[in-house]
């Protein structure tokens, strides 16, 4: 059997494709991040919780109205995403002008409210959510077993990621959303509808993270705790990448997601906490993040 | 009413009526002593000792963020581990007397707090409480595996052992006046920071800093010192709670525990001395009352209610608004 410093080699590229995969939830969950914190410049703490709202929508969409998966990943970053723009455009527009803590402070609250919410009606301990049938059994490619629900995961997540960054980069909104973040107030004089930007930009991330929830939510347990430890990770991908470029969140995400993959494999003891020591690294060597711009 | 002519009143006028401010601001610090002298009379005093506790550590949180300006979200890890380590060494070296081991507990969180502080001040605002966050996580994990705290059990039957060898804290009273001896002593730490030219200079910082940069001060070293104190008076707090419960969880160190100081701290009146005090106060009646009544399961969502709550609508906290009614009404 082919051996790799010591693993084996079927061991090792399954340990890749589960960081790979790991890699792609940060990748997605950072960008919403990242589109949010552009133009709002809060950092959305209720991100985490909003993703697994996402996941729950479609548990709960399953279960009692019988949407299926595929029309779920349609649905329930729609609906999800209506439920941020209410909540941009009744709670965080209030606290706009004031410091960008208070918008921490205050998607913070909501989130201890989704999260708590949850646990009393469905406990922390998780529910399954069913593999869709086209999806299942694996892939033997001769030197190890891909699971295919894995490898689609990895694909909507990239092509998700590649079409925020064709919407943002190549598209006349997409200019509007950049123009807007490096002066919202000349856009408005210009005639742009700025706060209705705002809002459709919080709602655009929140929805994102809604998809995240539906893809994950096969994978992993279904339960109201999955999002905020998820997000302390995320936030440290944030603060590794810097939040200043689309493709700088994606490629920081994936990265992340291979180290921890690989220490799994190494070093497992250290698995949960070797992204937090190259933020700690990337923070001595370049504080403005990888891909940040010197302030 | 304020007239024109009162600016240009004699400097002895002034200074008089400075005198008679700070004379005011001592007998009311006195009456509150007096209080927490009484107090375990009339409460139970393991409810007042987890105030007290938790009131310090909003202290120290809101030495930070009210007078330095930047919110850290990880301060539940310097509260975890001054109780670990005080945890620790009591129950393994009975010899050990109490208040050495809270000292101890201190010196430990006072240290993670020089690194956690020279690594986060490179970042600003909300990056700041990013890396705290994440710093914190990282803590939490290793208390999680390190062989020493009890993984998810958390470190049981800690003696409270004699003060100074001869002082047995056995007693819930004894226990309590050693608790508010210590708050005291925080307190007054905290109090003559925030007075000296030391807070003058932070505070100039928290407002604007390349301003004071260009001053000459040196805005890292400050931040960096106002950090330290912050984190080693959360210790303090992390230390004295283990001594009082006889126990050390995973729940201090959990990143709800940094939420709920912030909670506290808000509620209270942010960048005000006595704010955390009753923001901690509130809190812990609130929890303690809810965990018997049916909405007990809902404590997170009251909580986040709370929190929706003051940030939209009550941002100078309890303390903050009835300092602006006082100013309004009788000056």
């Amino acid at each position: 059997m082919t051996m790799i410093f010591g693993v084996p080699l079927a061991v090792f590229m399954g340990q890749l494709t589960l960081g790979l995969v790991n890699g792609a939830f940060y990748a997605l969950l950072s960008l919403g991040l990242a589109v949010i914190f552009g133009l709002l410049k809060i950092v959305n703490f209720a991100h985490g919780a909003q993703y697994m709202l996402g996941a729950f929508a479609a548990l709960l969409g399953f279960r009692y109205l019988g949407i299926n998966y595929w029309l779920a990943l349609l649905l329930v970053p729609l609906v999800v995403g209506a439920f941020g723009v209410l909540l941009e455009r009744f709670l965080l527009r209030r606290i706009a002008h004031l410091d960008h803590l208070y918008g921490l402070l205050l998607t913070f609250g909501l989130a201890l409210i989704f999260e708590g919410t949850l646990v009393n009606f469905f406990g922390v301990s998780g529910a399954r959510y069913a593999t869709p049938e086209i999806l299942q059994g694996g892939l033997n490619l001769g030197f190890m077993f891909l699971p295919t629900y894995r490898a689609w995961v990895l694909v909507a997540a990239l092509a998700m990621c590649l079409f925020t960054w064709f919407m943002i980069e190549r598209t006349r909104l997409g200019a509007y959303l950049r123009a807007g973040t490096e002066n919202s107030q000349l856009m408005q004089a210009f005639g742009v509808n700025v706060p209705l930007l705002i809002t459709l930009t919080y709602g655009f991330g929140v929805a994102l993270a809604a998809f995240a929830g539906v893809l994950a939510a096969p994978l992993y347990p279904v339960s109201p705790t999955m999002g905020s430890s998820l997000l302390i990770v995320v936030f440290a991908v944030v603060v590794i990448g810097g939040m200043g470029s689309i493709l700088g969140a994606i490629i920081t995400g994936l990265a992340m997601g291979i180290i921890e993959g690989l220490t799994k494999v190494y070093y497992p003891e250290a698995s949960n906490t070797v992204i937090f020591f190259v933020m700690i690294v990337v923070l001595m060597l370049r504080p403005v993040g990888l891909f940040g711009k010197e302030a | 009413m304020m007239t024109e002519s009162q600016p240009m009143a004699a400097p002895s006028a002034v200074m008089e009526r400075e005198k008679r401010a700070k004379f005011r601001r001592n007998m009311f610090y006195l009456a509150l002593i007096v209080v927490g002298l009484v107090a375990p009379f009339l409460a139970y005093p393991v409810f007042l000792m987890k105030v007290l506790c938790f009131a310090l550590f909003a202290c120290a949180f809101n030495l930070l963020l009210g007078y330095a300006g930047l919110l850290s979200f990880g301060h539940a890890a310097f509260l975890a581990t001054g109780g670990y380590v005080t945890g620790y060494l009591l129950a393994s070296y009975p010899g050990l007397t109490p208040e050495l081991g809270i000292i101890a507990g201190t010196l430990m969180a006072t240290l993670l707090g020089v690194l956690f502080g020279v690594l986060s001040i490179r970042r600003q605002g909300i990056y700041f409480a990013m890396v705290t966050l994440a710093i914190a996580q990282l803590v939490y994990f290793m208390f999680v595996q390190a062989p020493f705290t009890g993984g998810e059990d958390g470190l049981h039957g800690v003696p409270r052992g004699e003060l100074f060898g001869f002082i047995s804290l056995s007693s819930n009273l004894a226990m309590y006046y050693f608790v508010f001896a210590i708050f005291i002593f925080g307190f007054a730490l905290i109090q003559r920071t925030v007075h000296s030219p030391f807070g003058q200079v932070l505070k100039a910082i928290r407002e604007n800093e390349p301003r004071a940069v260009s001053l000459g001060y040196n805005a890292d070293a400050y931040k960096l010192v106002a950090f330290v104190i912050s984190a080693g008076l959360a210790g303090l707090a992390g230390s004295t709670k283990t001594v009082v419960f006889q126990l050390a969880s995973l729940t201090d160190a959990h990143w709800h525990m940094s939420g709920e100081v912030i909670l506290m701290t808000l509620l209270g009146g942010v960048g005000t001395l006595l704010g955390p005090l009753m923001g901690a106060g509130i809190v812990v009646s609130l929890q303690h009352i809810l965990a018997q009544s049916p909405l007990g399961n809902w404590v997170s969502v009251i909580l986040g209610i709370i929190f929706v709550f003051c940030v939209l609508s009550f941002r100078s906290g309890i303390v903050g608004e009835l300092d602006k009614m006082y100013r309004k009404n009788f000056k």
